[in-house]
């Protein structure tokens, strides 16, 4: 069973009268351990389906599945304890709180799955290790490099040990050189045996993964390497 | 648990980073605890001033009963109408054991007392009993009270309040010494006098408190300065409760064998001696028990009266209950006013917590993307909005102190505030609830944000 399954997805938005169909009868399979990407262009429905994907958002038809949860008949409540548990996301500006220090940051995600205060602040330090800023924990997120803060963004993903990690556009507001390490960061924990899934309209970036989505039009357009071999 | 007390650890960490904006809400919430404490000290204060005056007539155990108009079944028996005499008072004292002492009274009213070329009219010129010291709560300063022995020889003696002294003597405050006129003769309706006791002077904490004052003040010149009030009427007269001291201070005090004798047996109409009293007083053994009591004694006068009911039993309890309800009054409306601030104080931070989230739009949308629920988000808004209420309040309280005792020093001559216990807690809760009312709005909006839409805000 695939770590996620998606069924005759759509999401339709009414506006004004007139129905849009951001996501048109997609169905998809994401194994564990797979680094793929999803690549599209503006308005072609790839946030849209990473919304779906990272159970911010329902589908209007259509099912899905997370770790054998089904997603579409969740309650709020149970989507953000999913969000909490199964799902890291990584965000093209970071989105990292700027009156907490890189260790609450990192903290954050465990804050709501009731982790007792030293529990957190171990496994913090770890994840915080993993992405090699173990020594700037008291740093305000302003007071480090653009490339910082998507490691300190990474490790926040990470801390809970979620099944999938979401990165919307990660490299899109770093330097390319930042960005290459960002990458590199992504395809070794790929190779620990992380899910990732990475969401671009970057042709260079999604031809690093070993498997690429394309979306045009809410539907998905091309596969390559469908079955997603690392 | 440990998610409210991270909600209060985060609600705190947030008022701190807006230090000042956070003062000026809880400026709102400060002051309306501060006003609602004062208000409810002021109002103590008030109503410790009219207990003072309810005790020092003899507080609520004191009952009267004076001779009053028949009813209109009784009008034809109105010939054989005695009032009430000292065959009541016998009664009373053989009869009804729920009553702890009688005091019969026998007042004259045309009592001009001179001394010298000095004179006084006292508005209380009464016969009575030794007794009659415990019943009115009178406390004799200099002498003493006369007993059982100047009644039985109905001696020429008296005691007199500082009224009657400062009228034929001098007051101490024209004299700038207290005189102490015992042993001193004064003429009573061609009688000589001796007196023998004087009360101490009787004043409200009120009155005490402005005569402190004006002896702290210089003496400039200003010779009329405020003297101790004289007349019932004089000048602008203090507080409603007043007049009491002043009535109690003019009293002077007889034997009643001496009022009998001296006075009375000669002065009724056709010069039939008249043995009325004016009225008769008696305590209570039991203030709990007061209907029961009231009940006895009229029966016992009943008997005595036979059947004809030409009295009235008067009780203080119409007083208290008028002093209660004054007090609820002014509770109730100094209330209301403050409670109206302590809201305005709440809209406050309902307008502060409202500008806040939407500030933090992107945080909420962020907390939530990574597993904050709806109702993680309901709880730390609420809980910022009842953070500051609770330091407001708590600041209010310690602001209350300082305003009650500003309210003490500028309104010197009123009665001191009291700040009670439960006004603080109550002041407190509140607070409390009103922080939990300002907060529900903005909590009910951060919470319902949608993740996706806070994500994209700018």
């Amino acid at each position: 069973m695939a770590l996620v399954e998606l069924r005759n997805v759509s999401k339709i938005y009414h506006l004004g009268g007139e129905e849009i169909r951001a996501l048109d009868d997609v169905s998809l399979d994401i194994g564990a351990g797979e680094f793929i990407s999803i690549i599209g262009p503006s308005g072609s429905g790839k946030s849209t389906l990473m919304h779906i994907l990272g159970c911010l958002d329902k589908p209007s038809r259509g099912t899905m599945k997370l770790d054998g949860i089904a997603i579409e008949k969740a309650s709020s409540a149970q989507l953000a304890h999913v969000r909490n548990q199964k799902i890291g996301f990584v965000f093209q500006f970071f989105n990292l709180l700027p009156k907490l220090n890189v260790l609450q940051n990192v903290e954050l995600p465990m804050v709501y799955s009731g982790k007792n205060a030293t529990e957190r602040r171990d496994h913090a330090v770890e994840a915080l290790k993993m992405v090699g800023l173990e020594n700037r924990m008291k740093h305000r997120p302003m007071q480090l490099s653009g490339g910082q803060q998507q490691r300190v963004a990474i490790a926040r993903a990470l801390v809970n040990n979620p099944k999938i990690v979401f990165a919307d556009e990660p490299t899109g507001n770093l330097d390319s050189k930042t960005g290459e390490t960002i990458l590199a960061l992504f395809k070794q924990l790929s190779e620990e045996g992380r899910t990732i899934a990475l969401v671009t309209h970057d042709d260079a970036i999604a031809a690093r993964t070993p498997r690429r989505i394309e979306i045009r039009d809410g539907k998905i357009a091309n596969f390559q390497n469908p079955v997603g071999q690392a | 648990m440990n998610h409210i007390l991270n909600a209060f650890f985060i609600g705190f960490k947030e008022i701190w980073a807006h230090k000042f904006r956070s003062l000026l809400t809880m400026l709102g919430i400060i002051l309306g605890v501060a006003s609602l404490v004062g208000m409810s000290a002021l109002v103590k204060g008030m109503e410790n001033g009219m207990r003072e005056a309810l005790v020092a007539v003899g507080g609520l155990e004191k009952v009267r009963i004076e001779e009053n108009d028949l009813p209109a079944s009784q009008q034809h028996l109105a010939d054989q109408a005695v009032g009430v005499t000292m065959a009541d008072v016998y009664a009373i004292q053989r009869n009804a054991d729920l009553i702890r002492s009688v005091t019969p009274e026998m007042r004259m009213r045309d009592a001009l007392m001179t001394h010298g070329s000095k004179t006084y009219n006292s508005w209380y010129f009464a016969g009575t009993w030794p007794s009659a010291l415990d019943m009115n709560q009178h406390v004799v300063q200099y002498g003493r009270m006369f007993n059982e022995v100047d009644d039985e020889n109905a001696r020429n003696v008296c005691v007199i309040g500082t009224a009657a002294r400062d009228a034929l003597f001098g007051s101490p405050d024209e004299t700038g010494k207290e005189i102490i006129p015992i042993g001193e003769k004064v003429n009573i309706k061609g009688e000589v006098f001796t007196i023998i006791g004087m009360f101490e002077h009787y004043e409200s904490e009120q009155d005490a408190k402005k005569r402190e004052l004006a002896k702290l003040q210089p003496v400039t010149g200003n010779t009329n300065a405020p003297t101790r009030q004289k007349s019932m009427f004089g000048r602008k007269g203090g507080n409603s409760t007043s007049y009491i001291f002043t009535w109690k201070n003019s009293t002077i005090y007889i034997p009643l064998n001496t009022m009998w004798l001296k006075f009375r047996s000669a002065a009724g109409s056709n010069n039939i001696p008249d043995p009325r009293l004016s009225s008769l007083s008696v305590k209570v053994r039991d203030v709990n028990n007061l209907d029961p009591t009231i009940r006895q004694l009229r029966n016992v006068l009943m008997l005595t009266h036979h059947g004809i009911e030409d009295f009235a039993v008067q009780t203080q309890e119409d007083w208290a209950d008028r002093i209660n309800s004054a007090i609820r009054n002014a509770r109730l409306s100094g209330g209301i006013i403050s409670i109206i601030s302590l809201l305005v104080g709440g809209i406050g931070i309902m307008n502060i917590m409202l500008a806040s989230i939407t500030e933090r739009i992107r945080e909420i949308g962020i907390r939530k993307a990574i597993g904050a629920t709806y109702s993680d988000i309901f709880i730390q808004i609420l809980v910022e909005s009842v953070v500051i209420a609770i330091i407001g309040g708590a600041a209010g309280l310690v602001a209350s102190m300082g305003l009650v005792g500003v309210l003490g020093v500028i309104s010197a001559a009123e009665n001191t505030p009291v700040i009670t216990v439960s006004s603080l807690m109550l002041a407190f809760s509140f607070s409390a609830g009103v922080g939990v009312l300002a907060g529900l709005i903005p909590a009910f909006k951060a919470a319902k944000l949608d993740p996706i839409q806070a994500l994209r805000y700018e």
